[in-house]
């Protein structure tokens, strides 16, 4: 079973974060910080798995991640979950991300965290894998959006207008967040 | 007009926040979330952070309770709540807000609020059942979507209590025409069953319906439920293994659509799903086994393209053929496999590699002896995790021949790791290796010192009381024990002088302790010395409290002469007037002990540090202090609950029966009160059950249950034999150290041709590896003793009895036939045999030929024994006035047969087991095994009996106490009985028996009253609704007859409507049940100490009405 599912950059700056488990507020708090801790130690060429450590669980959970770019994706799981599987499991999720947002980056992750939450809701559900189909995954989440688009209905239309007028005199974008190189980069698996 | 436009966007924000545009433009300037981020990201300090954020909460907090805000401005306000909250700061007063979305709004706002509630409530959080009726009407509506959201919210954060309300909808929609729709409820259902097994127990027919749905991904998320299923009853579902095997074979060779493909490979989840199902069907089961040869096979073989997931798949399969019942050709392709991952490249296949080794390597040593050097590039990874994992790995190859080699590597990555998660568990596998095979003392005292220097003070406490416990209790030899204690207390000595280095505390104390018992031991030491230095430690600002209180405890030990009782007055003086209370009881004593001699040698005698000690637990002592206080006037002491009763009696009008719930701060300090006496004997600082958890702790490192036992002798033998003959080449160009005198002229063979490094890590895989050789591989792990060791663990009986090899020798039989017409039963076991002659000709004419015609349809000569009146004749005739079960005939080969009969005891469930030798020779070795993991043969969880010969035609009876520590619903006995007849070849019969929880289940006799405060002292309670039997004229009371009838339990009193009924669970667990009649339901409201009693007796319950 998957206990949770942490999303951070570089920085340990949590951008999607959803436990199946419960813990408390302050708990999770901790949790994040201590595996980022852990998992920011890590240099690219180590192995994608760790221990939970003392917070969570202890040896019989286990933290498989990722790292892309900016961000960090990291899944607490226990032992009966297979690491290679999760492993693949989060590059099923941020390729779905990408279909779904068009080159994805933590930009997106950040402005649309309900909608990633959407998306990961196909994906896991309650803790229990629920699919691992890509094009079953953003086949659902579309037909979510298209009923969401046609109650928008007539209003969203201008809405859409005005926001492209507005961004015309666009006022500076944040000066931390370089949008140049923050995509995510999703790799093509390379063959072993 | 710009106006115009303005308003329109702050009307519209959320909008923009949604639309999602590539690149630049879903930066949505305009909305507030944007601005909100923006903020935060500008900013540079944590401080300011949080100015910020506070800020944006009162924002929200403003804008969410002004009634003139829209849904759709709440949706936005929602977004905005939740990435608040995910950055750590609390926005509770959203919450309530957030259940409103879900209820009032369209699909639109519905779907933030559902995704606000399940981030921001917990599972039982008060506010959900506010949701409850969003939910049931999402439930029942026709739209798919909303259906889908209700579904994700039940499985995501739905509490026990709140099931019965969904289950029924939640139960129809597997039904439901849309596979995404069965899927999601197949795992809202699973999610059920992991929380409350017994509320689903009536679907399981469903679950089989949803592992038949002709979609693939509903079968898919059905096998959640199974995989949990067959974990908890592998022998329940031992015939789906067949289904199973043709699953994964049409998986396997593709036949299922494209869709279903991931990199070219068919379903690889789904196939590893599938091979942890079949790991667990085919463990210890030959038959089931057997099926699954094949498709194994053909996994291993398709597994052939190299890319991540195909290795996933091979790891799972390597696993699960390692965990069945073995067959050579498949193991041979598996040690292949793992070969491959160990020698990859890529780091991940490397880890896993190293875990199947661990995993493997009890079973099969060479595996590891081939692997020996890419075991030694590991250890000097650079990857701290692959360092850790080939530590683990040479941890489980332990024996006494390598351990100093690896316990010195193991110490070396502790002196370099700084994870003290890491550096715990560590250092209790260093502290377990070397008491169980430490060459000899001073090595032992030595490691154990780098063990405590570098555990520091988060080590388990085991460690310490282990060590302690090894120190006081000694062994068999004098002289040994007294060596190792001077060489502890010179080594310790010789520390506090150097008190360079700060220890940590727990190490401190170890060394106060030691020097106070056994500086005495150390011919020509002062104790005015060794006071002196215990002194300066007390002078250091870094120690704790607790550890000041050893030091001081060990003070009072070692004021002997004159001096040190001085340098013991001062230092008791100072601390006498502490504020810590502990510490200056600590002082108080010594002051005390230091006066008076006598008193000291009377408390604190030489080197009975393990002596029992007896603990008044009356506190009759304080008897005359009590008696004058109350003379004096005071009042009389009452316990906590009858405080609470008059307490609750005082204020008028108290309708209910009993108050609801006792708080539980008021519990837990009636616990405290029980179990202050133990907590007196703190100085001696061993606790009773420390080498229980240190078992604990170091089993739950790797789940290897089973594999001893599927690899017997003749198991895997003949091929290990054959690896040996001819090497595969890693193993031939390394030393195989089988044997040592060959293992180094080998080295000395490959030190010629190879570099300097390379011969460096030759000498390091002779050193690590000795002794890992065939000839010795059976005693190889040492686990269950092996190798000679001379310092070890006392063990504990039932870890003997667990040892198959060595079971306790058991008296001749005539003794124990003696013992056994006694009242009290000693034994765990007990046995005794009748020879055949002396059984009275009634129960055992079956067997005999002059019998035949009178029992015609073929019996065997078991049934003999079955009916009811022949086990009176065979039982001691203190059980027959007893209740008991029919007798069960178990199993029958022609030779032996075994019936079994329950007995219930007051406290104890007797089972006993009729053996009858159905043939004229005599039986030779009869030996018979009961084991149990859900319930305790009396002080083990097995126990083992054997008797040396039973004649021609005679009957033994075993008889075996079980308790049930633990509840569960139910509880299966193995047993196993072995036995040689007269000249043939030992055989084995095996065979489970399974005890419902109600056969453990016996009547509480309590008065009303003492119900009543007991009700108050239980914290655990489950309610539900159970059927009336109707038919009668007082259904309560029938209903409750019926149950007592079946369950035993003992019905304290009816009034009106309620009647209340207590029982308990053997060994003494009591359970409340508190019911109340209206219409056609009884209300049954449980209530029990243990926590999981309740459900599981509640489902008997159940069982019971639905059976009467």
């Amino acid at each position: 079973m998957i206990k949770a599912i942490l999303i951070f950059n570089n920085h340990g700056k949590p951008r999607l974060i959803r436990f199946y488990q419960y813990f408390a507020e302050d708990m999770q708090q901790q949790i994040i910080r201590e595996t980022f801790h852990l998992v920011s130690k890590r240099d690219d060429n180590v192995c994608n798995f760790l221990e939970g450590g003392s917070l969570i669980g202890g040896s019989d959970y286990k933290l498989i991640y990722r790292h892309y770019a900016t961000l960090y994706f990291v899944f607490c799981v226990d032992s009966s979950e297979s690491e290679l599987g999760i492993l693949d499991l989060i590059q099923v999720f941020v390729e779905t991300l990408d279909k779904c947002f068009e080159n994805v980056c933590e930009l997106d992750l950040i402005f649309h965290m309900d909608k990633v939450h959407y998306i990961l809701q196909e994906v896991v559900m309650g803790g229990m894998v629920l699919e691992t189909n890509m094009n079953e995954i953003v086949a659902q989440v579309d037909v979510q959006n298209r009923m969401e688009k046609s109650e928008g209905g007539l209003s969203a239309a201008p809405a859409r207008a005005v926001s492209a007028v507005k961004n015309m005199n666009l006022p500076e974008i944040p000066r931390n967040i370089n949008i140049g190189d923050i995509n995510i980069k999703v790799p093509s698996l390379s063959p072993f | 007009m710009s106006d115009v436009v303005e308003k329109t966007l702050t009307a519209l924000p959320s909008l923009l926040s949604l639309d999602s545009q590539p690149g630049a433009g879903k930066l949505s300037v305009t909305s507030k979330l944007g601005s909100l981020i923006r903020g935060i990201t500008e900013l540079t300090s944590k401080h300011e952070e949080e100015k910020l954020i506070k800020k944006e909460l009162a924002a929200i907090k403003e804008h969410v309770s002004s009634p003139n805000t829209t849904l759709r401005q709440m949706k936005e306000i929602m977004v905005r709540a939740i990435y608040c909250e995910m950055l750590g700061f609390e926005a509770s007063f959203c919450y309530i807000h957030a259940i409103k979305l879900a209820q009032q709004g369209s699909m639109f706002e519905k779907r933030v609020g559902y995704l606000a509630v399940s981030l921001f409530l917990r599972e039982g959080h008060d506010l959900l059942l506010l949701l409850v009726n969003t939910v049931l009407k999402d439930l029942q509506s026709t739209n798919l979507i909303e259906v889908c959201m209700a579904l994700t919210v039940v499985s995501q954060i739905f509490p026990k209590d709140m099931i019965p309300a969904v289950l029924p909808l939640v139960e129809d929609k597997l039904t439901h025409s849309k596979e995404i729709i069965r899927r999601k409820a197949v795992l809202a259902l699973y999610k059920f069953y992991l929380m409350a097994p017994n509320q689903v127990q009536h679907i399981h027919d469903k679950f089989r319906r949803a592992l038949c749905d002709k979609d693939p991904g509903v079968m898919t998320a059905s096998l959640h439920i199974y995989l949990q299923m067959i974990k908890e009853s592998p022998e329940n579902y031992k015939e789906l293994a067949g289904s199973f095997v043709v699953i994964l074979k049409q998986v396997v060779s593709g036949k299922l659509p494209a869709d279903f493909s991931y990199h070219s490979v068919p379903a690889p989840w789904l196939q590893m799903q599938l091979l942890r199902i079949l790991a667990l069907l085919g463990k210890e089961d030959q038959r089931t086994s057997e099926i699954m040869y094949e498709v194994l096979d053909e996994s291993l073989r398709r597994a052939e393209i190299n890319h991540n997931i195909t290795y996933a798949i091979l790891y799972e399969c390597v696993k699960t053929v390692y965990t069945i019942h073995p067959k050579s050709e498949l193991l041979e392709k598996a040690a292949k496999c793992i070969g491959k991952f160990v020698l990859s490249p890529k780091i991940n296949l490397k880890y896993l590699g190293l875990k199947a080794l661990t995993y493997v390597v009890q079973q099969d040593p060479n595996l590891a002896l081939q692997h020996q050097m890419t075991i030694i590039e590991c250890l000097d990874h650079p990857d701290p995790i692959i360092k850790r994992e080939t530590l683990e790995l040479l941890y489980r190859i332990t024996n006494a021949q390598n351990v100093t080699v690896i316990v010195e590597k193991m110490l070396d990555f502790l002196r370099h790791s700084r994870d003290e998660y890491t550096v715990i568990g560590l250092v209790g596998k260093v502290a377990e290796l070397a008491e169980k095979y430490a060459p000899d003392n001073s090595w032992f005292v030595q490691t154990m010192n780098a063990v405590f220097s570098l555990g520091g003070d988060a080590m388990q406490p085991d460690i310490t009381n282990n060590f302690l416990r090894l120190l006081a209790e000694g062994f068999d030899n004098a002289e040994e024990d007294r060596q190792l204690r001077l060489l502890a207390v010179d080594s310790y000595l010789s520390l506090l002088g150097g008190e360079a280095a700060s220890l940590p505390q727990p190490f401190l104390q170890i060394i106060s302790w030691v020097l106070g018992e056994y500086s005495y031991l150390k011919v020509g030491q002062d104790p005015t010395d060794v006071l002196a230095r215990l002194g300066a430690l007390l002078e250091r600002h870094d120690i704790t409290t607790e550890t000041r209180c050893w030091v001081l405890a060990a003070m009072g030990k070692l004021c002997t002469t004159d001096g040190a009782l001085r340098r013991a007055r001062e230092v008791a003086h100072q601390y006498s007037a502490c504020l810590d209370t502990a510490l200056r009881q600590q002082a108080m004593e010594l002051e005390l002990l230091g006066q008076d001699a006598p008193l000291r040698h009377r408390v604190l005698p030489h080197d009975a540090s393990c002596e029992d000690l007896e603990v008044d637990s009356s506190l009759s002592f304080l008897d005359g202090f009590v008696s004058e206080a109350l003379a004096l006037g005071a009042a009389p002491y009452k316990p906590p609950h009858q405080r609470q009763e008059e307490l609750s009696q005082h204020k008028a009008l108290n309708f209910e029966p009993y108050g609801p719930s006792l708080p539980a701060s008021l519990s837990a300090c009636s616990l405290t009160d029980r179990q202050s006496p133990t907590a007196m004997s703190l100085s001696s600082g061993i606790s009773g059950n420390s080498t229980e958890q240190m078992q604990k702790a170091s089993s739950n490192t790797l789940k290897l249950d089973g594999v001893k036992k599927v690899w017997g002798k003749e198991g895997y033998l003949p091929q290990k034999e054959a690896t040996e003959e001819a090497p595969p080449p890693v193993a031939s160009s390394a030393p195989t150290p089988s044997c040592q005198q060959g293992g180094a002229e080998h080295t000395q063979l490959a030190v010629s041709s190879a570099g300097e490094e390379e011969q460096e890590k030759r000498q390091l895989a002779a050193t690590l590896f000795v002794g890992l050789g065939s000839q010795n591989s059976l005693c190889l792990m040492g686990k269950p003793d092996a190798a000679p060791k001379r310092i070890w663990r006392r063990q504990r009986p039932d870890q003997e009895a667990l040892d198959g090899g060595s079971r306790p020798p058991v008296s001749s039989v005539d003794d124990t036939l003696d013992g056994l017409f006694d009242d009290a039963v000693p034994d765990s076991a007990l046995l005794y045999s009748l020879d055949g002659p002396s059984v009275p000709q009634s129960c055992l004419d079956g067997g005999g030929e002059a019998a035949g015609g009178s029992l015609d349809a073929g019996m065997e000569p078991a049934l003999a024994l079955s009916p009811g009146d022949a086990p009176g004749s065979l039982l001691p005739p203190a059980l027959l006035a007893l209740p008991r079960s029919d007798m069960e005939a178990l199993c029958s080969d022609g030779t032996l047969s075994v019936c079994a009969c329950k007995v219930y005891q007051r406290d104890a469930l007797l089972l006993a087991l009729f053996l009858s030798n159905a043939c004229d020779l005599p039986l030779e070795e009869l030996s018979c095994d009961v084991t149990s993991e859900e319930a305790k043969v009396t002080d083990g969880y097995t126990t083992a009996a054997s008797i040396s010969l039973l004649a021609g035609r005679g009957v033994a009876v075993v008889l075996h106490h079980l308790v049930m520590e633990l509840p569960s619903s139910q509880a299966v006995v193995a047993v196993r009985v072995s036995y040689r007849p007269g000249a043939g070849a030992p055989t084995q019969q095996a065979v489970s028996l399974s005890l419902s929880l109600a056969d453990f289940i016996r009547p509480l006799p309590v008065s009303t009253e003492e119900y009543g405060r007991l009700w108050l002292s239980f914290s655990n309670d489950v309610k539900q609704n159970l059927r009336l039997l109707a038919d009668s004229e007082d259904p309560l009371a029938a209903t409750l007859a019926a149950l007592k009838d079946k369950l035993r339990l003992h019905i304290v009193d009816i009034i009106g409507a309620e009647g209340i009924v207590a029982c308990q669970l053997v060994p003494g667990q009591p359970c409340l049940l508190h019911c109340h009649a209206h219409g056609g339901t009884l209300t049954a409201w449980l209530r029990s100490p243990l926590p999981t009693l309740p459900d599981c007796l509640l489902y008997h319950c159940q069982k019971a009405i639905e059976e009467s």
